[in-house]
């Protein structure tokens, strides 16, 4: 552990496997993950949209499961595997320039308007369609309901999250 | 070999997937706070906790001394630079209003204004700093509920004398356009029907998902700044004129801004103190703000009293509408402020062909944040009154309530049509848009199951609502919105550029944030030029390249603004039919354009437009005197405002044992003229129903009695989510307008202002045998079952109280007038 020169605050390293690649800096116990990917990392796919863990725009991938950013520091990150927005096609295994799925059902479907929120919409319908591969519309209603969207009224991420099962079925991932 | 191609026959109607999705949907995005430039410094705000107070002492020597704080400035230190924030909208000559500080000086008049900004080297410090800024107050009393401080009872600006901003007032029969209201009301007194009510619309918070986010780079010959913002022309004139730079020395850009509604339709002390900064510093600065700074100081929406009194003969035919509004400022004039509640002065009438019509609107001043455009701005105000009142007519008169409407809208055929405030409805086709809605409905079938429900007292009971709405959008026409006195016009601005290898750039005045300019300018001059979609370039949201531009809000986007892209590619392809003519030795007049190819009348000669577009590039050969240049602008200023309409159909079930209400059906024909992409405008649609709904079910901004907000988080502003929400059925009818070259109408407003009357109208709806005819908004399931509770006798129609109860001094919404016995509305 480390102090910062001007401010005396202890640094602490943190290592983390981010979109597959190793990342590692050095950080002040209360810097927020989403500053942390945002700001250190310069991943700023993810928004940051209430730092009070409701509006689910800063979600990411923890272990696969889906973490709001804002509610977890970086140092408890360490040592975990971390997806973001900017890996998602990559963690589908979409060749290189391509979309994965979720992504190309979001394109079709307008789901998205001015897109702010729309990381953390795709982070979450990512993992939950791992372990939900075929929901019925109110299923996919329900599974989004962490996440505010204040464009879209959620009709056509409902039928995103529906259409992205159906291609995640057609690539065979 | 076989070309397979499967484009469209025209762009324009096709459901094009967005080119704006390709960067959003990867996180390739360019919020604001997405910046980092050398050097930047990061600033946090010090916010009054007092409603209303004076400063007596601001002491930042401790924050000065903080690690990595550059500087602190107070208003004191900026009293002299920073100018005063503007209103572009004085609605009367005689209109009052307080200096507007960025940074306050002596006094603060509602909770989270700004008294001081620290400057440091990272957003963490700046914010620690922050809470180092001792800041002393001398509270004083506060102006905080809306009828109070119109009476008076308090002063928001003391030595304003007054918290009376302005009166502003229409007049049909004053202005010509109609007949007197008062003889009408009196004529309906004897023997008609007269229906007085009083509504509250609450205040309400835009809510956009990007905090907003400033950043300023003082360090080159300009001084830029990034805003999330959706007018960056406005934030270039107004940096301008509030702190004396040159306007040339100014260049604003709006990255990708994630989403406004309104809210970002200002100019606000965040971007000002922003650039006093990054002046004091001379440094890069960036600014932004935490979702609870963005509740509490970015402008809030909505919030008035409606008193209104609606005459017509036994029958229901209407006689004359009277409006008299309370609307609440906040603290101080924003950049249109004033003007919201005038936006709906001509929107009472609605569809309907009432003879007489009168609007008076008190603005008054509150010590609470200021209150500027939301999502449809004035006209959901009046929808909702209107449409309100149509079901109690209906009521009255003991007919459907789309029986009722259809007795006094304005038939298709009478279109264009003159209404009683003067304005000239192009077009619209009321009976085939509600046709359309009660089929998808099945509005003979809920009816029936409704009346089940009630014979057998089913504790759920149904309940049907209507809306037939219509609006004035497409913010434009410079004269008219000069004869409202507001400041600027309402042209838009654009520009086609025609690029040697044939790609064309489209230059658009108007700053898209989730509406999908990019897709839609693209679709439109693909048809126009003859070009590949993918071949059209939008550009857009930086003064230095779409230097001219009035901004997106109202609608106004496609009506005006792409109404000047058609304008600008069809001066293209003018000149270029000057240069195809010299090129196919034959006179202009024989010049046939279609699908990107000038041909000789008659003959099988052909330029394609790429091959003009390159003679004109190399001018080579061109005809003699011809500028070697096919890139145009054109400026469009409409002579008329966008009547969009439609009919909106909901169904709720409430029960009334406990008050929970449930959407059960919801259907939107909207009637929105010609359809540039129909994905698109779905998009637009379930967007602003959803917000509508949310007005009428679950938002609202609450203070307590200190002046607090105490819907301060996005766990109290209670925003909808997807569980909220059911699948919608939305379609169009279209009566293409006349006044533009496509026939398009605005989109972006429609479901806002239409959605919230319907839903509260099919919860009345509900109840209404219990004796209710009145649920004040939101609709929580407390006050639905106290109203359900507070109901006395029956609420159907012709009670003696129903036509009286104002003049008893009971209007529905006030919970302080001590006789809300008017269906227990609070």
């Amino acid at each position: 552990m480390t102090t910062h020169p001007a401010t005396g605050e202890a640094l602490h390293t943190v290592s983390v496997v981010v979109n597959g690649g190793l990342r590692t800096a050095q950080v002040p116990a209360r810097r927020l993950l989403s500053d942390f990917l945002r700001h250190d990392l310069g991943l700023t796919g993810t928004h940051v949209g209430c730092e009070h863990g409701v509006c689910g725009a800063c979600t990411v991938l923890v272990d696969g499961a889906p973490m709001r950013s804002c509610l977890m520091f970086a140092v408890s990150a360490e040592g975990h595997e971390i997806t973001t927005v900017e890996g998602l096609a990559a963690r589908s295994g979409a060749a290189e320039g391509d979309l994965g799925p979720v992504q190309q059902a979001f394109i079709d479907s307008h789901g998205l308007q001015c897109g702010f929120c729309t990381p953390g919409f795709l982070t979450t319908v990512t993992a939950y369609l791992e372990s939900n591969p075929d929901p019925t519309p109110d299923e996919a209603r329900e599974a989004i309901s962490g996440n505010l969207c204040r464009c879209t009224g959620y009709q056509n991420i409902v039928t995103a999250v529906c259409r992205a099962a159906e291609l995640i079925e057609e690539r065979g991932i | 070999m076989t070309v397979v191609d499967d484009r469209p026959a025209t762009e324009v109607g096709s459901p094009r997937r967005r080119k704006e999705d390709a960067r959003l949907i990867v996180g390739r995005t360019r919020w604001t706070d997405n910046l980092t430039l050398p050097g930047m410094l990061h600033l946090a705000m010090v916010r009054s906790p007092y409603a209303h107070a004076r400063i007596t002492s601001v002491d930042a020597d401790a924050a000065r001394q903080a690690p990595n704080v550059v500087a602190v400035l107070t208003g004191e230190d900026v009293k002299d630079i920073q100018g005063g924030l503007p209103c572009a909208w004085p609605i009367t000559p005689d209109q009052k209003a307080p200096t507007h500080p960025s940074i306050a000086v002596d006094r603060v008049a509602f909770a989270g204004e700004i008294v001081a900004v620290v400057i440091a080297r990272s957003p963490g410090e700046a914010r620690d700093a922050a809470e180092l800024v001792d800041v002393e107050y001398d509270e004083l009393p506060a102006a905080l509920e809306l009828k109070a401080a119109a009476a008076d009872q308090t002063l928001a600006h003391p030595d304003l004398g007054t918290n009376t901003s302005a009166v502003w007032t229409f007049d049909s029969g004053a202005a010509g356009t109609g007949g007197d209201v008062e003889a009408a009301i009196s004529a309906a007194r004897d023997g008609g029907i007269v229906i007085e009510r009083e509504y509250r619309q609450q205040r309400l918070i835009p809510a956009f998902m990007e905090p907003r986010s400033f950043v300023c780079d003082p360090t080159g010959e300009q001084l830029t700044i990034w805003s999330s913002t959706q007018v960056p022309h406005f934030v270039r004139i107004f940096t301008a004129a509030v702190l004396g730079i040159p306007e040339s020395k100014i260049r604003v850009i709006a990255p990708d801004v994630g989403g406004g509604f309104g809210g970002k339709l200002q100019f606000t002390p965040e971007e000002v103190i922003t650039v006093l900064a990054a002046r004091h510093t001379g440094k890069p600065c960036k600014y932004t703000e935490t979702r609870s700074e963005s509740l509490v100081s970015a402008h809030h929406g909505r919030d008035q009293w409606q008193k209104l009194t609606l005459a017509a003969t036994a029958d229901g035919h209407v006689t004359g509408l009277k409006v008299e509004l309370l609307a609440d400022m906040g603290a101080y004039l924003g950049l249109v402020t004033p003007g919201v509640p005038i936006l709906g002065a001509f929107m009472f009438n609605a569809i309907y062909t009432f003879p007489a019509y009168h609007f008076t609107c008190r603005n008054v001043f509150t010590n609470k944040t200021w209150t500027d455009a939301y999502r449809g701005a004035g006209r959901p105000e009046a929808t909702y009154a209107i449409e309100r009142l149509m079901d109690e007519l209906a009521v009255e008169v003991g007919v459907d309530p789309l029986e009722i409407r259809e007795r006094n809208w304005i038939r298709h055929e009478q279109f264009p049509f003159t209404s009683v405030c003067g304005l000239e409805y192009d077009s619209g086709n009321y009976e085939a848009a509600t046709a359309r809605a009660k089929e998808l409905f099945g509005y003979d079938d809920l009816r029936a199951e409704q009346a089940r429900r009630r014979a057998s007292n089913d504790p759920v009971q149904l309940g049907i609502g209507v809306s037939t709405f219509t609006e004035m959008c497409g913010l434009a026409p410079s004269r008219v919105l000069g004869s409202l006195s507001y400041a600027a016009g309402g042209w838009e601005a654009a520009s086609v550029r025609m690029l040697p290898t044939g790609k064309v750039e489209v230059v658009t005045g108007t700053s898209p944030h989730g509406q999908g300019h990019e897709t839609a300018w693209s679709q439109i001059v693909a048809d126009r030029l003859g070009v590949p979609f993918e071949d059209v370039e939008v550009l857009h949201g930086d003064t230095q390249v779409a230097h001219k531009g009035l901004d997106t809000y109202g609608s106004r986007s496609l009506v005006v603004g792409a109404e000047a892209v058609i304008r600008a590619a069809d001066k293209v392809i003018e000149k270029a039919r000057v240069v195809a003519a010299h090129l196919l030795e034959a006179s202009v007049e024989d010049i046939d354009f279609a699908n990107g190819s000038f041909t000789v009348r008659g003959t099988d000669s052909a330029q394609a437009m790429a091959e003009v577009v390159w003679a004109a590039f190399s001018a080579h050969n061109l005809p003699d005197g011809f500028e070697p240049n096919l890139d145009s602008e054109a400026t469009f200023d409409p002579v008329s405002f966008s009547f969009p309409h439609g009919t909106h159909l909901c169904a709720m079930e409430v029960d009334t044992e406990t008050g929970q209400t449930t959407m059960r059906k919801y259907v939107a024909v909207d009637d929105i003229g010609t359809i540039v992409n129909p994905l698109i405008v779905h998009g637009q649609v379930h967007g602003g129903i959803v917000q509508g709904v949310a007005q009428a079910l679950w938002e609202e901004a609450v203070y307590d009695d200190a002046g607090t907000l105490v819907s301060g988080s996005l766990v109290d502003y209670t925003i909808p989510s997807s569980a909220d929400t059911i699948s919608l059925t939305v379609d169009q009818t279209t009566s293409p307008s006349t006044t533009n070259t496509l026939g398009t109408k605005g989109v972006g407003e429609a479901g806002a202002i239409a959605s919230t009357p319907a839903v509260v109208n099919a919860i009345v709806d509900a109840v209404r045998h219990l004796g209710v005819n009145d649920i004040r908004m939101p609709c929580t399931p407390e006050r639905v079952w106290t109203a359900i509770r507070g109901a006395s006798g029956s609420g159907g129609p012709s009670t003696a109280a129903a036509a009286s109860h104002l003049g008893a001094g009971a209007p529905n919404h006030d919970p302080d007038s001590g006789a809300a016995t008017q269906g227990g509305a609070q």
